[in-house]
């Protein structure tokens, strides 16, 4: 029960932190969807870190490394650490400065003046919202399988759960009877980041954001540390892989293609609507140098544990872990024999997955409400706060369709959030080219769009479809290459061709977005006696 | 220097693809496998080549063009209806 209860309590610093930000609140649609742009260096790089640390970076690594070895990290974090602060200051400090100066509140709003098309924004719409949902799926999966792994037969009468059949006609307990089931830590959990979003918005994302980043990155540190422990040190536990399963300790799982092809899947940063909405809330340019610098740091601080964790748990005996998303579970429940510190870990778990649901709550509704309703009906159609509450509708509607189909389906976190950010990142065309590429045009962009949806739906399908042999659960490749390559190349080569063969944005556009001909920013600092220092 | 800086982002580009370390399982301090530990200074080097360049290659003039002009939080640039020109 102790572990509940500092579940319980960790949940309700968060309502606090939500009931405390109220009062900051100014009541405006910009307050609520961009923090007034007030937004300091520190809890820009919180907000930021926290959003892109999701379950899938706990939960999905800890799993994928137990099932394919120490590659991940080459795979996912140290690419990202290199890429992701590639984005922040090719990307997210241009966007923000169009943003500051034009007064853009979302993505769309951006691309449909950039290329002075209404109809971009209609069809980016609901690809974006579509491609969220599985990114909200990744986040409510780990939580539910997370705290179903810590919580294992503490409700016993409560929540039992059959026995399993083995092959040999043996009745075996359920390793997970009696634990929390995914649909109620899913409630709680989708709860209490709408109750916390829904007062105070992006603001109030950006306040729980630095708090929940704090403590899964301190918990982290200390469950590897709790672990090695318990299993004799560190290097003992990596001793016992290399004489249990020495695989784990290099790469041989992963082809050399696929290792390098899988850069293109940070790139997905670059488009993620509720990243955008968090580059937006910068006070300043200069807010931004924290986050790119300390980013990959702080990835790795995150991510070296769980690699580590999960490689260890390859030579754990009798584990039981019914499937890597719930090994990292696992491991906390079986070796970490304090119910307080079990407690304490999966609330840092729990803290990663819930500072990226915030954020996507918010950017959902702030898109609803900015790119559908207020642009369709006119700003000045609602007030303020019908708007709000209209954008709040809106994620309960969203919300909950991420929620039934949780329980219905639980694919592979890993996989899953694979595919999520293989569809932001094959859209990066768009806004490269929207912000380097003066002749793109708005059949470009539609048909990059277009392009896009059509060979991942088709890729998608194909590896879903695939018949996989026991064990290999990695994306279906093509020619040994991740299929993020294929459809980012789809997408950037019919932007080019399509802008080429068609007419040129206006001047006036050309000059809003690239004054003097030239692209945003294109000066250096050191160049220019006016440079911000 | 600024070409300097993205220079250095090309090479750690390439330097990512550590096939030399590939099916080595050598524990360094004796409990991190060589080829996680190398992208674990990986990542630290990644954030030295950043800090380079914030120093170096910091867009100018983007403070200036986002200050410049009126615009206000409570009036976005696309937020009145517009024909659909698509």
């Amino acid at each position: 029960m102790t572990i509940l209860i500092v579940i319980g309590i960790y949940l309700g610093l968060l309502i606090a932190l939500g009931v405390v930000n109220k009062f900051y609140f100014r009541g405006t649609s910009a307050d609520y969807f961009v923090a007034s742009r007030s937004i300091g260096p520190f809890m820009l790089l919180m907000s930021v870190f926290g959003t892109t640390m999701t379950g899938f970076a706990l939960v999905g690594s800890t799993g994928e490394a137990y099932r394919a070895g120490i590659g991940v990290y080459g795979l996912m974090a140290s690419w990202s650490g290199l890429v992701h602060s590639l984005i922040f200051f090719l990307v997210g400090i241009k966007l923000w400065a169009y943003g500051k100066r034009y007064g853009y509140m979302t993505q769309i709003g951006f691309f449909r003046d950039r290329f002075e098309s209404n109809g971009l924004g209609w069809i980016l719409f609901p690809i974006l919202v579509g491609l969220v949902i599985p990114y909200l799926l990744v986040g409510v999966i780990g939580a539910g399988k997370t705290v179903q792994g810590v919580t294992a037969g503490l409700f016993p009468e409560a929540f039992p759960l059959p026995p399993i059949t083995l092959p040999t006609g043996a009745l075996k307990p359920h390793p997970l009877s009696g634990s929390i089931p995914l649909w109620l830590t899913g409630l709680v959990v989708c709860g209490v980041v709408l109750f916390y979003v829904f007062i105070g918005g992006v603001r109030g994302a950006a306040w729980a954001n630095t708090f929940q980043t704090l403590v899964f990155m301190f918990l982290g540190m200390i469950a590897v540390y709790l672990i090695s422990d318990k299993l004799g040190g560190p290097v003992a536990a990596s001793e016992a892989v290399l004489k249990a399963k020495p695989e784990r300790l290099s790469r041989e799982e992963f082809g050399q293609l696929h290792f390098l092809s899988y850069c293109f899947v940070p790139l997905s940063v670059g488009m993620f609507p509720h990243l955008f909405q968090h580059w937006l809330t910068a006070k300043s340019a200069k807010a931004f140098r924290l986050t790119v610098i300390a980013h990959p740091i702080f990835i790795m601080i995150v991510w070296l544990p769980c690699i580590l964790i999960g490689i260890w748990a390859t030579a754990v005996p009798d584990l039981h872990a019914p499937g890597p998303n719930a090994v990292l579970g696992k491991m906390v429940g079986k070796l970490v024999h304090s119910e307080l510190l079990s407690g304490l870990i999966t609330a840092g778990v729990l803290a990663a997955i819930m500072s990226s649901l915030d954020s996507q709550f918010v950017c959902i509704g702030s898109m609803f409400t900015n790119d559908v309703v207020a642009h369709h009906f006119g700003k000045e159609r609602f007030s303020d706060s019908q708007k709000l509450w209209m954008g709040r509708g809106f994620v309960v509607l969203i919300v909950a369709a991420t929620y039934l189909i949780s329980l219905i389906d639980q694919p592979q976190v890993f996989k899953l959030g694979v595919w999520c950010f293989s569809g932001f990142a094959a859209l990066t065309p768009l806004v490269f080219a929207a912000l380097y590429w003066r002749r793109a045009t708005r059949a470009g962009a539609i048909a990059s769009v277009l392009m896009m949806v059509a060979v991942w739906v088709v890729l998608f399908y194909r590896d879903m479809s695939a018949v996989h042999a026991p064990g290999e659960e990695d994306e279906k490749l093509i020619l040994g290459m991740m299929p993020v390559v294929f459809i980012f190349a789809a997408s950037a080569v019919t932007m080019v061709v399509v802008s080429l063969c068609t007419q040129p944005p206006s001047a006036a556009t050309i000059e809003k977005f690239f004054p003097g001909g030239k692209a945003v920013g294109a000066v250096p600092a050191d160049a220019s006696p006016a440079a911000t220092s | 220097m600024r070409k300097a800086v993205w220079i250095a982002v090309v090479v750690l580009f390439v330097l990512h693809q550590d096939f030399w370390w590939w099916e080595d399982k050598t524990l360094v301090f004796g409990f991190l496998p060589i080829g996680l530990a190398w992208h674990a200074l990986y990542s630290l080097l990644a954030a030295g080549l950043w800090l380079a360049a914030v120093k170096y290659a910091w867009p100018g003039e983007v403070e200036a063009f986002a200050d410049a002009g009126n615009a206000a939080d409570e009036a976005p640039a696309s937020s009145s209806p517009k024909e659909d020109e698509a």
